[in-house]
């Protein structure tokens, strides 16, 4: 991207993802671009560099389309980015927009063959009268040049807007999720895909919920979760029925007639379901909340962490300005025992499982000097105020981080916050009050 | 009817006309028998709450292709308070205030048909045009369980570069033709060295059947194919 470019709305990062093993980080764009970080190997000649993330490859993912049959345009926001698990010297990830997932292979090239017979060094072909000896063309360093091909396009699967995929622990199938229905695809079948959630009633009339998340469990390939806009969580077993409509387990929290208002639906609305990575439990985030849930129990969440309950004497306010429909992302740590989650002010938020400990820290061009160590941030509600902490009616709810992404196995995490990505290597153990 | 200086707003328009017509629509988010209309004047922040709503969701019907979801909440948002608004016990509707503008009146009183007809044309829309895009399985709803969706419907993909899998293959020439068949996910790594993560060549091999004669083709076209660098090839990534 050239320097002077002035940052635009298709500058937006949607979504943020790491591979397998953390080497990749992957970023998907409103303009439908996706950005590749690779994470630089640590050397002894740079110390200073200790596995930072440079860029690795940039291509444009999706275009906008138009609908001609109902004259819409399909937006080319990437919303949704997952990566496959690596089988080759070759990467593939999915990327999804509203409509259409497409399949994505990145290769790198290194080497270039020279001393052809036939063709002279810029390709030409040769005048054959002029070729007196026979030579082996040789493989020579070259630059390294990272390649990237669509190998897939699913198209035409989806009435409505697509807000998940999720690959299978099978690596062979994977699944995705738009308003009311969830498709299952074969990763090398693109003209066929199968049908397993669908929740539209038959008549539009009634319809009350839709689905807002969607994922394949880790380790289980026949079992996946999705949530919906009334808050519950469905986990399916896709051996128990084709279809699986009738869900396995149902997971709901009564709503606390203490804090029932007008908005207890919207704010109870699920925007994300991650499994851990022990697959034991999953993690939800509400509007003002992040909740963990035992697969073993129904009933409700075993643990609660609030986000920012100071958000809810306004949300009156946040209703008005559709704030309260904002969906926020939330990331399990690589051991499980630390859950992340963004909030307002570009603020992000960490919850320490065991030490019921929890930080907020603040992504912003001051904290993100080389080796900076992040502050503590406070949000104050009233009452007595130390010089540092913002008040919260001086949150700027513009500044607002909905995609995180946590490295599978150390405590490197990406934070998006609209159209810039910080990347963290956060000391979890200190800086915890 | 309006009250003084008071001016009409194109909304309020719409919904005037969509009154007449929703009449007969059953109001399907009532309480059945007697609509709900308020006995008393309305709570205020319930009010300006419920008006609040009623344009978010007038908002959202009027997007080409609405967020079903801010659409859903909003709907289920003014229920409730619709529900908070109305009275229990059924009693004959008492006439407005004439401060209150008569408009606004016939709003509140009617919002419910109102709504519900906007919401279940929209809705109805929605699975209409459902239906028409998914012309190969029109009966989509009512498939057995399992239900594969079928093949690539009516294609819409002219401006799609990149096309659905039955589309034009030999507009991308020879590469285009065996664009799906990818043994990538099964490379074999038996002759290709690992670091060229490459396909070992079976989708070239139909199209370099040359003669066999011809040592310096051969020899460069195994380095070819070794190395992937055909005449048909994509350019390489120029990154931006």
């Amino acid at each position: 991207m050239p320097s002077h470019r002035m940052p635009s709305e298709a500058d937006i990062i949607s979504t943020v993802e790491f591979n397998h093993t953390g080497e990749l980080l992957a970023t998907g764009d409103k303009g439908g671009r996706v950005v590749i970080f690779q994470r630089e190997p640590e050397s002894k000649n740079a110390p200073h560099s200790q596995g930072e993330y440079d860029v690795y490859s940039t291509f444009q993912s999706h275009e906008p389309e138009f609908d001609y049959l109902k004259s819409l345009e399909i937006e080319e926001k990437i919303n949704k980015i997952k990566w496959l698990p690596q089988q080759n010297a070759a990467h593939s990830l999915l990327s999804t927009n509203d409509k259409t997932i497409k399949l994505w292979k990145i290769t790198e090239r290194d080497k270039r063959p020279e001393g052809y017979n036939l063709k002279d060094e810029e390709g030409k072909l040769k005048d054959l009268s002029t070729v007196t000896s026979l030579q082996v063309p040789v493989l020579k360093p070259m630059d390294l040049m990272v390649e990237v091909s669509p190998r897939r396009i699913f198209a035409n699967g989806h009435t409505y807007h697509i807000n998940s995929i999720s690959v299978n622990s099978d690596c062979e199938t994977y699944m995705s999720a738009d308003d009311l229905r969830i498709n299952l695809w074969h990763l090398a079948v693109t003209d066929r895909s199968f049908n397993i959630v669908d929740i539209k009633p038959a008549n539009m009339e009634d319809l009350t919920e839709v689905i807002t998340a969607s994922e394949f469990h880790p380790h289980h390939c026949n079992l996946f979760v999705y949530s919906s806009s009334k808050g519950s969580l469905r986990l399916c077993d896709m051996r128990a029925a084709a279809l699986c409509d009738k869900h396995s387990k149902l997971f709901e929290e009564p709503e606390d007639p203490s804090s029932r208002s007008f908005f207890s639906e919207i704010i109870s609305s699920v925007s994300d379901v991650k499994f851990s990575h022990s697959g034991r439990y999953m993690l939800t985030r509400d509007y003002l909340t992040v909740k963990v849930w035992d697969l073993n129990m129904e009933a409700r969440p075993i643990e609660t962490y609030q986000v920012h309950d100071y958000l809810r004497s306004k949300l009156c306010s946040l209703y008005e300005n559709d704030c309260i429909f904002d969906k926020f992302e939330c990331a399990w740590n690589g051991s499980d025992s630390v859950i992340m989650t963004g909030a307002y002010n570009n603020f992000f938020r960490m919850f320490d499982r065991n030490s019921k400990r929890d930080v907020t820290l603040e992504a912003s061009r001051e904290s993100s000097k080389p080796r900076a160590v992040l502050k503590p941030r406070r949000v104050c509600i009233g009452g007595k105020r130390r010089r540092d902490d913002i008040s919260v009616d001086s949150l700027d709810f513009a500044k607002k981080i909905l995609h995180t992404a946590w490295h599978p196995a150390e405590n490197i995490i990406a934070i998006a916050a609209t159209n810039n990505l910080y990347i963290f290597q956060d000391k979890v153990n200190s800086d915890m009050h | 009817m309006l009250s003084k200086g008071l001016k009409r707003k194109r909304e309020e328009e719409e919904e005037e006309e969509e009154e007449k017509e929703a009449l007969e629509v059953d109001a399907w988010w009532l309480d059945p028998g007697h609509p709900a209309v308020t006995q008393a004047p309305p709570n205020v922040a319930s009010s300006s709450l419920f008006d609040l709503s009623v344009l978010k969701l007038h908002h959202s019907l009027r997007q080409s292709e609405p967020d079903l979801r801010h659409l859903v909440l909003v709907v289920n948002t003014l229920r409730r308070i619709q529900a908070s608004m109305a009275p229990t016990v059924t009693l004959p509707p008492v006439p407005s205030p004439p401060l209150v503008p008569s408009v606004a009146d016939n709003l509140l009183a009617s919002s419910d048909t109102i709504l519900s007809a906007s919401m279940a044309s929209l809705l109805e829309d929605l699975s209409q045009i459902e239906g028409l895009s998914q012309a190969p399985q029109p009966l989509a709803d009512e498939s057995p369980p399992g239900r594969p969706i079928g093949g690539a419907p009516p294609s819409l993909g002219a401006l799609d570069l990149l096309g659905p899998a039955t589309g034009c293959l030999l507009d991308d020439g020879l590469e285009g033709l065996f664009e799906d068949i990818d043994t990538s996910m099964y490379d074999s790594e038996l002759w290709v060295p690992a670091s060229e993560g490459l396909k070992p060549g079976p989708e070239d091999g139909p199209g370099k059947e040359g003669a066999p004669e011809l040592d310096e083709a051969e020899l460069d076209y195994l380095m070819d194919v070794l190395v992937g660098t055909q005449a048909l090839e994509r350019p390489p990534e120029q990154g931006r």
